[in-house]
């Protein structure tokens, strides 16, 4: 059933409204398509229902980002003010969590931030400058006013021929072949 | 930020029979402009030849600038002694050019983070450069508590490095607590700012065609190829970041306003300090908004994008965080009162009928008389008024902070050891030119970066929603 050949990555076909691309998307959904993407010059509300995409996972690095910023603040000014170098102010104690809070706070936001800017990247798997999208022609377009959606070959589903006839039945205009 | 899908096939059925009125909603985008008008609008200031003003404005923002680099070059040669800083009053324009910058960056941070949480859709034109105006706002402020330090060069026994001395930061410190918020609200408002803009810079580099433009713009775009799933991730990023800005933002002029405030000295000595300043910051920072945005409006004809809705709004936050800030001054005034403290009374009576009674009055005519005439919508709609009345709100701040920091250091609690504080042409060239040195940021950033976050305009024009026909 599959003849898949290795210098085929996939096939597009461009929409030129937002509500076409948005019910082509919930009929590729529904055909049960798993490696297929829509690119767009801009998040489409209600696309993520749309293609059936779970939850993004960055919350979770976000999280560990906090986690990891909260323990290090706490860390960080329990060793230098009581532990390396202990000083006595005003006759308090050496460390609380009431003293150094303002650092702990900032520490705590700044590692989660952290986390949440890589974990995009890292869940985006970028940066990635070659890709052979970049070759199609007609790509350009995507990011300014044109709406595409990707078949791709790694998919159990695809097989050139009919894939590029499914694309047709969707009403995708310049259907193309996308090489590796 | 993920919205829950509405779906038209799930409407109450009662909502047919009673025909609920559409409430007409302000346009954000005029004259019905399409996707591919917003691209060639955002990416032709760009793309486009230099024009002349921008040659002009950069040098003569290069000349200001060289002040800055004049003033701190003579004080670090010569030493701190060249400000006007002496007993009582350690504490000058340092301090008071800090507070004033840093105050400035944090409309950017409540245009791009507080207002996307609110979903406040008119923030989209203007959040790009609000952002950029947080950036280069706290690089000018950072200046001055660095040189401030003295030797400037042990300026990394501030961070939480070992040295040769084996001892480590003071984490008691409010100053220390201001190292950690400033750093980390620079480093945060970097992120926020680059992170949206690459989906924008991945539409300057498709549309590239020198091979310089290309390579420039493809690095910084990181590759971003806008699939959706791309953007599901980017949008769940965007809006934890905001959330992480938001508090932030609020701990950052907290912190800063915690450096008077943790003292013992009169007039600075209140807990109604952090509120207050925070509401200062985001008066002063709206005000520089509009003080950019409504030349670079007129400069690139962003009339459709940058509409009377929003002038109007950022008036109206003015104005209401401008009366804030009055009630603030009114409230201190009876606390002093109230408190039966006698140095905090002479205080504040100090600061209005001092030694410093004109820096006082400066103040309240700026920062609460004039933007009381942002009630009235002739005045709104005037953009020349507004920008001057802008201008006339950044001058008050300024001075609030020169009132609070000088006249308590001046006269605080014996006669004997009062003092009068004036700054020295050091210190009015670092200053001066910290201005230039914004512009230098600024004027770079319109040439080579998108003004107008591309993807959320497209986002909010009415053609974007999925269910229209």
């Amino acid at each position: 059933m599959n003849e898949r050949n290795e210098r085929i990555h996939g096939v597009a076909c461009t929409f030129r409204k937002v509500s076409d691309v948005f019910h082509a998307a919930e009929k590729v959904r529904d055909a049960g398509w798993k490696n297929w993407d829509v690119h767009t010059p801009f998040p489409i509300h209600g696309m993520d229902q749309a293609m059936g995409l779970p939850r993004s996972p960055v919350p979770r690095l976000t999280l560990l980002g906090g986690v990891t910023g909260f323990i290090t603040g706490c860390l960080l000014t329990w060793y230098m003010n009581s532990y390396d170098y202990p000083l006595i102010v005003g006759g308090k104690p050496y460390w609380s969590v009431i003293f150094p809070f303002p650092v702990i706070y900032e520490c705590t936001i700044l590692f989660a931030a952290f986390g949440t800017f890589f974990g995009q990247f890292i869940f985006n798997r970028l940066p990635r400058h070659n890709h052979p999208l970049f070759d199609l022609p007609n790509f350009a377009r995507v990011s300014d006013d044109t709406f595409m959606i990707v078949l791709e070959a790694r998919d159990p589903q695809f097989h050139l021929d009919e894939s590029r006839n499914f694309l047709q039945s969707l009403g995708g205009q310049e259907i193309t072949v996308i090489r590796d | 930020m993920a919205h829950a899908h509405d779906s038209s096939s799930e409407r109450p059925a009662i909502l047919d029979k009673v025909r609920p009125a559409e409430l007409p909603r302000s346009p954000l985008i005029l004259n019905n402009r399409g996707f591919h008008w917003i691209t060639d609008k955002v990416c032709g200031i760009v793309e486009e030849e230099t024009p002349l003003w921008w040659k002009i404005m950069f040098g003569v923002a290069l000349f200001v600038a060289s002040f800055t680099f004049i003033g701190l070059s003579y004080l670090v040669s010569t030493g701190t002694g060249t400000w006007g800083l002496r007993s009582p009053v350690g504490w000058g324009w340092a301090i008071v050019n800090f507070v004033f910058w840093v105050g400035i960056g944090h409309a950017g941070t409540l245009i791009s983070a507080i207002l996307c949480l609110l979903r406040q859709k008119w923030r989209t034109s203007i959040n790009r450069a609000a952002e950029a105006m947080t950036i280069f706002a706290v690089m000018c402020a950072g200046i001055f508590p660095l040189f401030h330090v003295g030797r400037v060069w042990f300026g990394w026994w501030l961070l939480p490095l070992p040295n040769q001395n084996g001892i480590w930061v003071q984490f008691r410190s409010p100053l220390e607590w201001d190292v950690f918020a400033v750093s980390t609200y620079f480093t945060v408002s970097t992120l926020f700012w680059y992170m949206g803009m690459i989906p924008d810079l991945g539409v300057i580099r498709d549309r590239a065609t020198t091979w310089w433009r290309k390579a420039f713009y493809s690095l910084l775009a990181m590759g971003w190829r806008s699939g959706n799933r791309q953007w599901s991730n980017f949008e769940m990023a965007y809006l934890l970041l905001a959330g992480l800005s938001t508090p932030l933002v609020l701990s950052v002029h907290t912190i800063v306003s915690f450096d008077f405030a943790v003292s013992n000295v009169p007039g600075w000595h209140t807990t109604i300090f952090p509120p207050y300043f925070v509401a200062g910051a985001i008066f002063s920072g709206f005000a520089m908004v509009l003080t950019l945005m409504l030349p670079l409006r007129a400069i690139y004809r962003l009339h459709d994008v940058i509409n009377q809705y929003h002038i109007d709004n950022m008036c109206k936050i003015i104005l209401a965080t401008g009366t804030m800030v009055g009630y603030a001054y009114a409230t201190e005034f009876f606390i002093a009162a109230y408190s039966g403290n006698v140095y905090e009374k002479f205080a504040f009576v100090n600061r209005a009928f001092g030694q410093y009674w004109w820096a006082y009055w400066i103040m309240v005519s700026c920062n609460v008389i004039t933007p009381q005439l942002f009630w009235f919508k002739k005045v709104r709609e005037n953009h020349s008024l507004v920008w001057i009345i802008c201008l006339f709100v950044n001058v008050g701040m300024w001075f609030e902070r020169f009132v609070i920091t000088c006249t308590s250091l001046a006269n605080d609690y014996l006669p004997s050891s009062w003092g009068y504080y004036s700054p020295t042409i050091v210190d009015i060239f670092t200053f001066f030119g910290t201005f230039g040195f914004f512009s230098v940021l600024f004027l770079l950033f319109i040439r080579f970066l998108p003004l107008l976050p591309m993807a959320e305009l497209k986002m909010v024009s009415p053609q974007a929603d999925p269910h229209t026909h």
